[in-house]
Order: structure tokens, then C-alpha cells, then sequence
């Protein structure tokens, strides 16, 4: 048996690994390649080595953007997670109409980007109007607005993960603890969030990951108003690509380096919370 | 037996699990994916219609027209349809979404089967295509422009982009409105009639005065919206803006320049000023406000005056409620205070150049050359062009009385038959590119706001023009 899977082994990965090669593969490579090289068209480029790089940091909108990109990932990070797990700590007490409240908070999450960032748009600004404000006026404004649609959107999200860990941990363990006299908080701060760790792992590296590319939702609300100030680096990439001739090798370059960025940021958060977990 | 059940009800229950985990597995999945599904549906919504109907008999040739104006697009599916029963050769017409021409053509000719023509817009659109664009100096429909220098033209002197469609921009105006103002008691100007309007200090008196009296009116402003939500500003950072650069140009002798000095930059911040301070909308909201907004507000009513072109008419008319009447809608040409301005007619030019794709076979290209011709030759093709598209067509193949008759087009063609005036050129062809537009339009969003002040506006004027010129030349 283990012998014929063996020899088959190749039939049964080779569709899978073509389209993996296809797919995700070339088109990688030829990504890195182009960030070399100065193009119009994909197929048409001609080598420049590194100076699509050195222009990149050249750029002040790029590095304004990645300012801009680290705070609110920062800040929505933070609040997404703490108001999802408070959210979760309530709906686990039993509390009547639970799962009407878990499945009205899980709901944004079933809403595109796009339409929500326009949704928000109409929001906020009606709200602004009446101060002769729009969301548009200041980078700021734009700022929290992106925080709180990112809230929005992901806290449902992230509850319903929160709510498996805290549905997850053994009973005996909380009976244990009344019964040697802990109060709530001690309770909360040794039993109950050491074993939600894997939970807080996972929402983690979601809520950050999440966050670091927004895209569609920054396109939407803001659109980099005003003055590319709230750009952030998804969508700087994209305009310095399509929007400046001659710089689509540069944007490539900016796509790299993000790549990049990304990758190290959610290693690094991934290895540092698993070694918080607790085995059991 | 009590085996027999047991089995059974364990069996319904693993199923039961089953069906309720991948339940929720593709509702989670689904939420997750949302973010990005939708970037991608666009650009799958621009790629997919390419890859439909490719043609199999291609002995002949066949057109591929990667179309600019999605406002026309129904119009160029029925002339392919046509022209396809007419002659044979097979056309096909795809449209960019608006605003994403550029990023269009750059994933479409990349392909196999990609556009025999497509267009460029000036000779900007020119330096990032010419890769791919064919001399058409030997055409037919070069022999035909009426103005030969309108043509975007390569080192080499050939013709490597013919305009087909002359558009003219100025203030629009109501005229119902402005009756309405010469008439009035309260007025305190001395001016009875549009035709005394002819240059920037009678339109500051009369839109000023107006402000006065806005209520009397009924008018909530003299001018629509000054629109700068994000890619809404091309009004203000390109076609105003070419006033100060033709005006300083026309000085110099000069077609294009590396550096320039903003010479009229005081005429600018007139005619930018006169705009924000007598406006609908208060310059703390302007950034939030897009063009549409600004041809709605005209159609309404609400204003008398918005700047833009004559395919603006389109929005005008298509406005619920709109309440302009047609023979009330007026051009204006802008008037910014330079000396001698009371010659100066609408800014009349184009920024549609058609090419032909060079790396096409060679019988599609010619087959696509074809196509035009006959689109602005034929008596049913001009049809067309002139009452369906409702363009003004440089070629002289068009007799006088084939001319377009929505109210804007027909006041272009009074402003350029009139000798007394002269039309402005479009020299926003030679802004250096998209990114010093831009940079333009935030600086003008400061100021307007009160964020930043009009030093910030002339140095984005000015340095932005070195700048991106020098980095668009390399």
C-alpha cells in the first residue's frame, strides 16, 4: 500500500503543483525580475539593476506611507483585539440572546471593502458636515476613520475565534479556581487568557496582516486624500504603477520590498506568540 | 439489533458534524476572502471581455478598438456590428472603466490578441507608447485634418496620433439666471447683457454683485462645486491651469519648456479666487466633492455658472429634475485678467489621439486604418461621429451643416467661427505628467481649505514642472 502511493506519488501531486507553479510561482519570479527592470508591458523590459530600488527610498510618499501604514496597523491591531475579546468574555457568560448578539457582530465581516469604505464615506462625512468637515480635509480625519471601519469590520471576526478558545477551555479548570478562592480577575488574567493563547496567535497574525495590506478599504474611504496623505502602502504601489509613467519598475521595486516587510513582520509575531502557548 | 442502532445514530451524527463544519468553514472563508475579491473582480471585469470573441478568419485582418469614453460605448458596439455586416472584417470594441484607460491598454497589449488601435493623449500619452505607435502620415485620414499641427507628431516628424474629436472649454452658463440678474432692481453693476462680459474685471463685478444678491436669485452660489475629491480636480490643476501656461508660452515663443516661470500665476489665483469665494459649497467641503456633483447643481439650478466642456452637456442633460433649459446653456470664454483678454475665445483642442498598434500584423493594422476612414468618411459613419457621439471632427470630409446640435458643441463651433476671437490652445498636453497634476490639485485643495497658503500653489506650480520634466525625461 505505502509502496503504490509512493510510486503514484507524482500523479497525484502533478495538477496540483502545475497550477501552484503557475499561478503563484512564475508569476512571483517575474515579479522579482521586472522590479530590476524598466517596462511598459510585462513582456517588453529592459534591465536597469538596482535603480528602481534607490528610487524607491527617493520617494517621499513611499516612506510617508509606511509611517502612515505602521500607526494605524498599530493602533487597529491593539483595539481590534481588545474589543473582541471583551466582546467574547461577554457573550460567554450566557447572557440571553447570545447568538443573535455573535451573529449581528459577525455580520460586517460579510460585507465587501469597497462598498463598505463607501458606505463609511457617507457616514462619517454626513457626520463631518455638520462642523464643515469632511473626511477628506486632514489626514487625520482619514486616519481614524480607516481605525474605525477596520473595527468595524474585523471585531466580529476575530470574537467568533476569541469565543471558540474561551468555549475550548476545560470547566474543571475554572471550578478549580473558584473553589481555591480566585476572584474574576485572577481568574481572567491566569486561567482564562493563558489557555485562549492559541487564540490570540491566530487573531494576531490576522488583525496585523490584515491591517499592513489594507487595501480596498483605504481605496474606498479616502482614496490617499488628501495629498496622498493617507495613502497607505498597498495603495501607494498601485498609483506609483499605474499612475506614473515610466515608474512601473519602481512600483514593482515598492511590491518587493513590501513582500518583504510583511513576511518578516508576521514571522516574527507568529514565532514570539507561539512560545507563549500553553501546552496541554 | 441494539448494535444496528447504535451504528446508525453514530452515523448520523458524524454526517450531522460534517455538514455543519463545512458549513461554517465557507461562511468564514467567504468573509476572509471578501477583502480581496473585489479589487480582483475588476480587473477580472476589464480582461475578461477581451478574451471572448477573438476572430478566426484573420486573412483580411481585424479590428481590436480599445475605447476611451465608456459615455459613448454603446454607440461604438452598434458601429462595430455594423461595419462588421457591411464589410466582413470583424471589430471589436472593448471599453476601459473611466479613469483606467491607461492601465487597460497596458494589460490588454501585452497579450497575444491585443488592440490593432487605441489612443493616446498628446504627446505625454505619446512619450510612454511610442513603442507601439505606426506613422500615419501616409493615411487618408491625415490627408483630411483640417489642422495639421493638431497632430501628435514623433522626432521623426511622422504622425503618430490623429486627433478625430475638437472639444472647447469655458464657463458654462445659465442664461435664464443671468437675464434674471440684468433685470433686477438690487443690481449695482452697470452691466446689461452677457455680451459685455469680456474680460476678468466685469465677470468679478457681475459674479460678486450676484453673491449679493443670491438669494433674489434663487440661486444658492455663482459657481458650481469646485470639485477635488481625489481625481475629481482635473478641472482646476489641468484645464484652468492652462490659461497661465498658454498666456506665458504664447510670450516666449514656445511650444513646451523644461522650466517656466508662472508669469500669470496672478491671473490663476483671480480666476481660482472668484471661484472658491462665490461658490455653492464652502471651501472646508470642497475635498469630498466630485464633477458630477458640480454638473448636478448646474442642471438643478442651484448656480448659474460651472466651468467645463462642451461634453459636459451630456451630465447636464441627464440630471433627474434638470430644469436648465436648452437654449439657456451658454459658454463663457475664462477670463483671468490678462491684458488684451477681451479677444480670447473658449480653449479649444483635444487630448484624443487615435494610433494604430505597430506590433499588430500588418493586415490588422490596415484593416484598423480602414475602420477610421470609413468611420469619418462614410456617409454613415459621419452619421455617427456627429449625431450620435456628437463630436466636432477636425477632418475635412465633413460638409458644414454635419455638425453636432446639443447647445455646447454648437456654441464651441460659434466661438471658433468668430474672427475676432482667438481660441486658446490646449497646452496642458505638455504638462509634464500626471504626478506634477496631482501635486498641483493638493496644493490648490490647501489653499482653498485655508491649510496651506498660495507660496505652497506656485511652488507646486513651478518646481513640480522642473522637476517632474527632468524625471520624465531621463
Amino acid at each position: 500500500m505505502q509502496k503504490t502511493i509512493k510510486r503514484y506519488f507524482f500523479v497525484f501531486v502533478f495538477p496540483t503543483l502545475l497550477a501552484f507553479i503557475v499561478v503563484f510561482i512564475v508569476p512571483f519570479l517575474m515579479g522579482i525580475y521586472l522590479s530590476f527592470t524598466e517596462f511598459t508591458t510585462v513582456t517588453d523590459s529592459t534591465w536597469v539593476g538596482l535603480d528602481n530600488y534607490v528610487k524607491v527610498f527617493q520617494d517621499p510618499t513611499f516612506v510617508r506611507a509606511m509611517g502612515f501604514t505602521g500607526a494605524f496597523t498599530l493602533v487597529s491591531v491593539i483595539s481590534i483585539n481588545l474589543l473582541a475579546f471583551s466582546i467574547a468574555l461577554l457573550l460567554t457568560r450566557g447572557i440571553r440572546g447570545t447568538n443573535i448578539f455573535r451573529t449581528v457582530f459577525f455580520m460586517p465581516n460579510l460585507i465587501g471593502g469597497i462598498v463598505l469604505g463607501y458606505i463609511w464615506q457617507l457616514i462619517l462625512n454626513g457626520v463631518l458636515y455638520k462642523f464643515d468637515r469632511t473626511l477628506t480635509f486632514a489626514p487625520e480625519y482619514g486616519f481614524w476613520g480607516l481605525v474605525i471601519l477596520m473595527n468595524w469590520q474585523m471585531i466580529g471576526y476575530m470574537m467568533v475565534i476569541y469565543i471558540a478558545g474561551i468555549q475550548n477551555i476545560p470547566g474543571e479548570l475554572n471550578e478549580a479556581a473558584k473553589i481555591d478562592g480566585a476572584s474574576r480577575w485572577q481568574i481572567l488574567k491566569n486561567v482564562t487568557i493563558p489557555m485562549v493563547m492559541p487564540s490570540f496567535t491566530i487573531s494576531l497574525f490576522l488583525t496585523l496582516t490584515n491591517s499592513f495590506k489594507l487595501f480596498d478599504q483605504n481605496l474606498a474611504l479616502t482614496g490617499g486624500a488628501p495629498a496622498a496623505k493617507t495613502e497607505m502602502l498597498a495603495l501607494n504601489i498601485y498609483n506609483t504603477f499605474y499612475g506614473r509613467t515610466g515608474w512601473e519598475g519602481v512600483g514593482q521595486a515598492k511590491a518587493v520590498i513590501f513582500f518583504i516587510i510583511v513576511a518578516v513582520i508576521a514571522l516574527t509575531q507568529l514565532n514570539m506568540s507561539r512560545k507563549r502557548e500553553v501546552q496541554h | 439489533m441494539k448494535n444496528w442502532v447504535v451504528k446508525i445514530l453514530a452515523l448520523s451524527m458524524v454526517l450531522v458534524l460534517f455538514v455543519g463544519c463545512s458549513g461554517s468553514e465557507d461562511s468564514s472563508q467567504g468573509a476572509n476572502d471578501n477583502a480581496s475579491n473585489d479589487t480582483q473582480a475588476q480587473t477580472d471585469a476589464d480582461s475578461s471581455e477581451s478574451t471572448g470573441d477573438t476572430s478566426e478568419g484573420n486573412t483580411e485582418g481585424s479590428v481590436y478598438f480599445l475605447n476611451f469614453k465608456p459615455e459613448i460605448e454603446e454607440v461604438w458596439q452598434k458601429i462595430a456590428k455594423e461595419y462588421t455586416e457591411s464589410t466582413g472584417v470583424d471589430v471589436k470594441v472593448v471599453t476601459a472603466a473611466a479613469g483606467t484607460y491607461e492601465q487597460t491598454l497596458r494589460s490588454e497589449i501585452a497579450k497575444n490578441d491585443a488592440p490593432t488601435l487605441f489612443q493616446i493623449n498628446g504627446p505625454v500619452g505619446y512619450e510612454s507608447w511610442k513603442g507601439y505607435t505606426q506613422d500615419l502620415s501616409d493615411t487618408d485620414l491625415y490627408s483630411w485634418l483640417l489642422d495639421k499641427s493638431l497632430v501628435v507628431t514623433g522626432e521623426d516628424g511622422g504622425a503618430y496620433g490623429i486627433p478625430y474629436v475638437v472639444e472647447g472649454y469655458g464657463i458654462i452658463y445659465n442664461d435664464a439666471i443671468m437675464d434674471q440678474y440684468f433685470a433686477s432692481a438690487s443690481k449695482s453693476t452697470s452691466y446689461n447683457s452677457m455680451d459685455e462680459i469680456n474680460n476678468f474685471q466685469a465677470l468679478q463685478a457681475v459674479v460678486e454683485d450676484m453673491t449679493a444678491i443670491k438669494d433674489e436669485l434663487g440661486i444658492q452660489g455663482v459657481f458650481a462645486s469646485t470639485s477635488f475629491s481625489t481625481g475629481e480636480d482635473w478641472r482646476w490643476q489641468t484645464h484652468l491651469a492652462n490659461l497661465p501656461i498658454y498666456y506665458e508660452f504664447k510670450d516666449k515663443g514656445v511650444g513646451d519648456a523644461a522650466e517656466i516661470d508662472l508669469t500669470y500665476g496672478q491671473e490663476y489665483k483671480n480666476i481660482f479666487d472668484l471661484y472658491i469665494n462665490n461658490s455653492i459649497t464652502k471651501p472646508t467641503l470642497l475635498s469630498a466633492k466630485t464633477v458630477n456633483d458640480s454638473m448636478a447643481e448646474f442642471a438643478l439650478g442651484q448656480v448659474a455658472m460651472v466651468q467645463n466642456g462642451n461634453w459636459g452637456w451630456g451630465q447636464i442633460n441627464g440630471v433627474d429634475g434638470n430644469v436648465v433649459a436648452e437654449e439657456d446653456v451658454k459658454f463663457l470664454p475664462i477670463y483671468t485678467g490678462v491684458e488684451g483678454e477681451e479677444n480670447q475665445g473658449l480653449c479649444t483642442g483635444t487630448e484624443n489621439f487615435f494610433s494604430i498598434n505597430s506590433q499588430a500584423p500588418e493586415a490588422d493594422q490596415q484593416a484598423s486604418i480602414e475602420f477610421i476612414e470609413w468611420l469619418f468618411s462614410s456617409e454613415e459613419g459621419k452619421n455617427y461621429v456627429t449625431n450620435e457621439f456628437g463630436f466636432i471632427a477636425p477632418f475635412n470630409t465633413f460638409g458644414d451643416d454635419e455638425t453636432p446640435t446639443d447647445p455646447l458643441a454648437k456654441e464651441v463651433l460659434r466661438y471658433m467661427a468668430d474672427d475676432s476671437l482667438t481660441s486658446v490652445s490646449w497646452n496642458f498636453t505638455a504638462f509634464p505628467s500626471q504626478q506634477f497634476k496631482d501635486i498641483l490639485g493638493y496644493s490648490l485643495l490647501d489653499y482653498a481649505q485655508g491649510t496651506g497658503d498660495w507660496n505652497g500653489v506656485e511652488a507646486a506650480f513651478v518646481d513640480g514642472w522642473k522637476d517632474e520634466k527632468a524625471a520624465t525625461a531621463q
